[in-house]
């Protein structure tokens, strides 16, 4: 029995040093830049967003390693260093744990990604303790830089955050619906769909304080079902349906939706919805409104780094890129950028030439131009669907676009206040 | 008027949904006394092979009204597989062991089943709504419903009758019957126990595929959607009482109505509307509604 | 109270210095691990303790994540930073919870007292997941832990933070060795074995099974805060069915013969997920469920009977039974 508790002792003691024998020798090697890639890579997320999110890094990162992207990324490598991935799943019960291994076991220079708000409300602070230049590619919470790190210096994000999308929603039903009187709402019962009601309900309620909210459903995040929501919002009769849902969600309320004529009795506005077009086509009913969380998918611009973009990723994998592709794309063509300008692939001065960067992506132009600098400013463009049955795809026509200063807050005001104070400095033209 | 019509067919359309998810891991724990998680998986590789099939064919221009056909065939087909190896290649080898071990090894073959299932079918979604839509929807006081619904409405009660027979009126049912009332002397007794546990798994496995199967015309088939129906069929055969088809029924019309009426009396009550149902069931009746003595179950 | 150690407790008082020292010698992603798996590891425990009872709780990420939450809303609404006083708000809220709950749980036994903890835990679930003060679904972030005024940042308040979960984590785990040696604790085996001659004896299995639950509560609640201090962060999820089926899934991998199984055993299935993510991020899941199966099929009794097969070369059959529940 005595040997019990030394082989207990040993068996713990060399699983730990098991794990820290993988540990690589010191990355003497100046020449690579490792990237850490995080992004669902299982479970329900990882469809419509993990896996083209990882597509698109791997898409960007080989081209910046071969020198073949369009300029201004026509040259090679990260400040001259080839970029080594490695790839994490943010599924995973232990999300700092898991980043901290990334910066300590693994010695990323950078790391990228991340799509739930929940994993970057965790890691945010984390970032700035550790120290790491760390660029959220998706996470919808205005509150990272508005109550969580409020002074960045590591930390950045290369997207606007989810209060565009709705407050751009409104704007684009108040645009072109004069005569809205009920709205009506469906969106996942967690932080994403509670959010983006709220910003887009208060704000048609501070633009057109005589429209009345009937019906809000908030059913089970991978629900699947949606019959009884569908029902509730039929006998609402309401002018216009605003949901936030995604991927699977998304799709299988279209189906549900469409298939019992809730579209046609109202418009519906789907803010996260193109990454549905290749899959259901006709499905989708004319006219329903269609956002994309930025100039992303039908949104992108007709310029020479969009259109690379589309074709190298449709030539890899079949089928063409969506939002979450366009925006893991930008935060990895922001590190780029910066390293560009520092002509440097050392992080710090990578993170010094970010902070304010405006840089090219394939979603048109990035300007980092809110909290000091770390949180990205952009427009976002509405339209309506239009499925073109002669070629088999779906468009968007009827197309709006709004400025990032007429859908973001202006520096130093959260969204919230400044949805409720009635847009204070918003500069629509 | 309206609200309380559209409860009601809401409800119902949701609870068929519901029984036809869980009926298989109701009689896999009666049978077997398994607690099968994989149960999950089953049902996800019946949804994907479902709404893979049904989109091959309709590209290929088959006609939607034969796609129907290729729901129970897929359900079949990927049901059978699945069940047979997994039952024959694993479980086999872990029977007499305890029932909580039993959840652990069910959880590790779902684990493996949900990354095969990403290997065949990859990550993206499948979409096959053609059927769902085949023929077209009934207005019920000015709310359309789709005749799929009703569909899948009678396909749940036809399941249920069936099983019903079987169980009670064949002499296999019977036969069953005393295997699960005791194992051992059945086996004495000259009955093929084995095979009897075999067929059982199978037929639960196939009955979990059906139940995605039903589903992936109208849903979008993904990753994750087999971990989704797990808990969720877990409170309903738990509220109707283990190892019971008819409390699988029941429990499925508790839960249907649940959800029903809060998205149309108190929509930020559907969140937790089932589990507070399985609570107030449970502090009431400690083993369900339809659980009767102890060894007496199906 | 007897003060003589028994071998398990000695062993635990030998491992608290090792375990210490760990920190400083090794590297610090996986001290990161062992942290959070002395955390978690602590409910694992609580599970544990309760299956010795022969009751398998597939809700303890209820208590997981009202000791989170108390600890966290104390820091959030009052600005309170001090562990011990988190720590006290965590068994509080435990107690408080648990001793409720207790009533209407020590009358279930099985496959009910495993689906009414998971009913009571997705309650909790479903509440927080809709309260948008507190974050709803993405939670919220807890400050650095102060002690009693002394406020360390970086790497100070790193180690500090790590050396308080070891010490507060062993003395847990001596704590409830005692337990499991206490009177209560062997009616506890006995419930398992035969609750009707329990009551024959003139014990009331009621009374024993609501003592265990609340101290498995308390435990876990422990964990809870002590994760959640070193992830700075709370969220919903602590109550999700899957985080309490973990727990579940540890204890019965790792054994219910030693108190420290739950303990190493959580380390060990977080470094294997580390690496199955690293050799293949797609399909880590199969690795996973795969080492459980070879686990179940080769070491009934769990990893810690690698550590004990040697006593008895008796065949795995009878063995099956000690893991767990009787029927």
């Amino acid at each position: 029995m005595k040997t019990k508790y030394s082989l207990m002792a040993s068996a713990a003691l060399s699983a730990l040093v098991g794990t820290s024998a993988f540990a690589p020798a010191v990355q003497a090697d100046d020449a690579t830049f490792k990237i850490g890639v995080v992004t669902f890579l299982s479970g329900g997320a990882s469809g419509p967003f993990g896996i083209p999110g990882r597509n698109a890094a791997e898409v960007v990162i080989e081209a910046i390693n071969a020198g073949t992207m369009p300029a201004p990324y026509d040259t090679a490598g990260i400040g001259g260093a080839m970029i080594e991935q490695v790839v994490i799943d943010e599924n995973s019960k232990q999300k700092v744990a898991d980043y901290q291994k990334l910066v300590d076991k693994d010695e990323v220079d950078a790391v990228v990604g991340y799509a739930s708000s929940g994993s970057c409300k965790a890691i945010a602070p984390e970032a700035e303790k550790l120290k790491q230049l760390t660029v959220f590619a998706i996470c919808g919470t205005p509150q990272i830089f508005e109550e969580i790190v409020t002074e960045p210096e590591y930390l950045f994000r290369s997207m606007s955050h989810a209060t565009m999308d709705n407050v751009g929603a409104a704007r684009y039903v108040l645009d072109t619906t004069p005569e809205l009187k009920t709205i009506g709402g469906i969106n996942q019962n967690y932080a994403w769909g509670q959010d983006s009601w709220r910003d887009f309900s208060e704000t048609i309620a501070a633009l057109k304080s005589s429209v009345e909210v009937d019906s809000e459903q908030f059913p089970k995040i991978f629900a699947g079902q949606y019959g009884s929501e569908i029902s509730a919002l039929l006998s609402a009769k309401v002018d216009v349906v605003h949901s936030s849902f995604w991927g699977g969600d998304l799709e299988a309320m279209i189906i549900q939706g469409a298939g019992r004529g809730l579209f046609d009795r109202s418009q519906m506005v789907l803010t996260s919805s193109d990454t549905a077009i290749p899959r259901l086509g006709a499905q989708i009913p004319n006219g329903t409104i269609i956002g994309a969380r930025g100039f992303n998918g039908p949104y992108a611009p007709d310029t020479e780094l969009a259109n690379w973009f589309e074709q190298a990723y449709f030539d890899r994998f079949g089928v063409a890129p969506v939002s979450p592709s366009y925006q893991m794309a930008q935060s990895i063509m922001a590190l780029k950028a910066a390293a560009d300008k520092a002509q440097s692939s050392d992080p710090d001065a990578i993170r010094a030439a970010l902070a304010g960067l405006t840089f090219e992506s394939a979603s048109g132009e990035v300007s980092m131009s809110l909290s000091d600098g770390h949180q990205a400013a952009t427009g976002i463009a509405y339209g309506t669907y239009e499925f073109d049955a002669s070629t088999g795809k779906g468009s968007v026509k009827n197309v709006r676009s709004y400025a990032a200063g007429c859908v973001n807050p202006p520096v130093g005001v959260t969204s919230g206040e400044w949805i409720k104070g009635g847009f204070d400095g918003a500069t629509c033209e | 008027m309206q609200t309380a019509v559209a409860i009601s067919v809401d409800g119902l359309g949701f609870a068929a949904w519901l029984f036809l998810s869980s009926v298989g891991l109701t009689l896999i724990y009666g049978v077997m006394r398994i607690l099968n998680i994989a149960h999950g998986g089953f049902y996800a590789l019946g949804a994907y092979s479902s709404a893979w099939a049904i989109g091959l064919f309709v590209n290929s221009g088959g006609a939607v009204v034969y796609s129907f056909l290729l729901i129970p065939l897929a359900a079949l087909l990927a049901g059978a597989i699945a069940g047979l190896l997994v039952e024959r290649g694993i479980l086999r080898y872990m029977y007499g062991r305890d029932e909580v071990l039993m959840v652990l090894v069910t959880y590790a073959i779902f684990l493996i089943l949900e990354d095969a299932t990403k290997l065949i079918w990859g990550t993206e979604s499948y979409v096959a709504w053609q059927p769902a839509f085949h023929f077209g929807t009934i207005n019920v006081m000015d709310i359309p419903y789709t005749v799929y619904k009703f569909i899948i409405m009678a396909v749940a009660l036809a399941v249920g009758a069936a099983l019903f027979l079987v169980l009670n009126k064949t002499r296999v049912g019977k036969l069953l019957l005393v295997v699960i009332e005791d194992r051992e002397i059945s086996g004495a007794l000259g009955i093929n126990v084995t095979l009897f546990f075999t067929v059982t798994f199978v037929v639960g496995a196939i009955l979990g595929a059906l139940g995605g199967a039903i589903s992936a015309p109208e849903i979008s088939v993904l990753p994750g959607i087999g971990a989704e129906i797990i808990v969720l069929s877990f409170a309903v055969i738990v509220i109707g009482g283990m190892g019971s088809i008819g409390g699988a029924m029941l429990g499925a019309l508790i839960v249907g109505f649940a959800r029903a009426l809060s998205v149309h009396l108190y929509p930020p009550a559907e969140l937790f509307s089932i589990y507070l149902v399985m609570a107030a069931v449970l502090a009431v009746k400690p083993y369900g509604l339809f659980a009767l003595a102890e060894s007496r179950k199906i | 109270m007897n003060i003589k150690m028994d071998r398990t407790e000695t062993g635990l008082l030998l491992a608290l210095p090792l375990l210490i020292l760990i920190a400083f010698v090794l590297p610090k992603w996986v001290v990161n691990y062992v942290q959070v798996s002395l955390g978690t590891g602590l409910v694992a425990l609580g599970v544990m303790i309760q299956m010795r009872a022969g009751l398998v709780s597939f809700g303890q990420g209820l208590y997981f994540c009202v000791g989170g939450y108390a600890a966290g809303m104390l820091a959030k609404f009052l600005g309170i930073s001090d562990l011990f006083l988190l720590l006290a708000a965590g068994i509080l809220a435990a107690l408080i919870v648990a001793g409720i709950a207790g009533f209407l749980l020590r009358r279930y036994r099985e496959i009910f007292f495993a689906m009414l903890t998971l009913a009571i835990s997705m309650i909790l679930f479903g509440l927080l997941s809709s309260t948008e003060e507190l974050g709803s679904t993405d939670g919220f972030n807890l400050p650095s832990a102060t002690y009693l005024g002394w406020a360390p940042e970086g790497e100070t308040g790193r180690l500090t933070l790590y050396t308080f979960t070891a010490l507060v984590v062993v003395v847990c785990a001596i704590l409830l060795n005692r337990f499991l040696k206490s009177p209560v604790g062997y009616i506890n085996e006995a419930i398992r074995e035969n609750e009707v001659r329990v009551e024959y004896l003139g014990t009331s299995a009621h009374h024993a099974v609501h003592i265990t639950y609340v101290l498995a509560a308390v435990v876990s609640s422990i964990g809870g805060v002590l994760w959640a201090l070193a992830l700075g962060h709370v969220d919903p999820e602590m109550t999700n069915w899957t985080t309490s089926g973990q727990f579940v899934f540890i204890s019965i991998l790792s054994g219910t013969g030693n108190i420290a199984a739950p303990l190493i055993g959580t380390f060990l299935l977080e470094i294997l997920r580390v690496y199955a993510v690293e050799i293949s991020p797609n399909t880590w899941q199969m690795i996973l469920g795969s080492v459980m199966l070879l686990t179940i099929l080769y070491l009934p009794k769990g990893l810690w009977s690698l550590l004990t097969t040697r006593k008895s070369t008796k065949p795995s059959d009878d063995s099956a039974d000690k893991i767990s529940v009787g029927d």
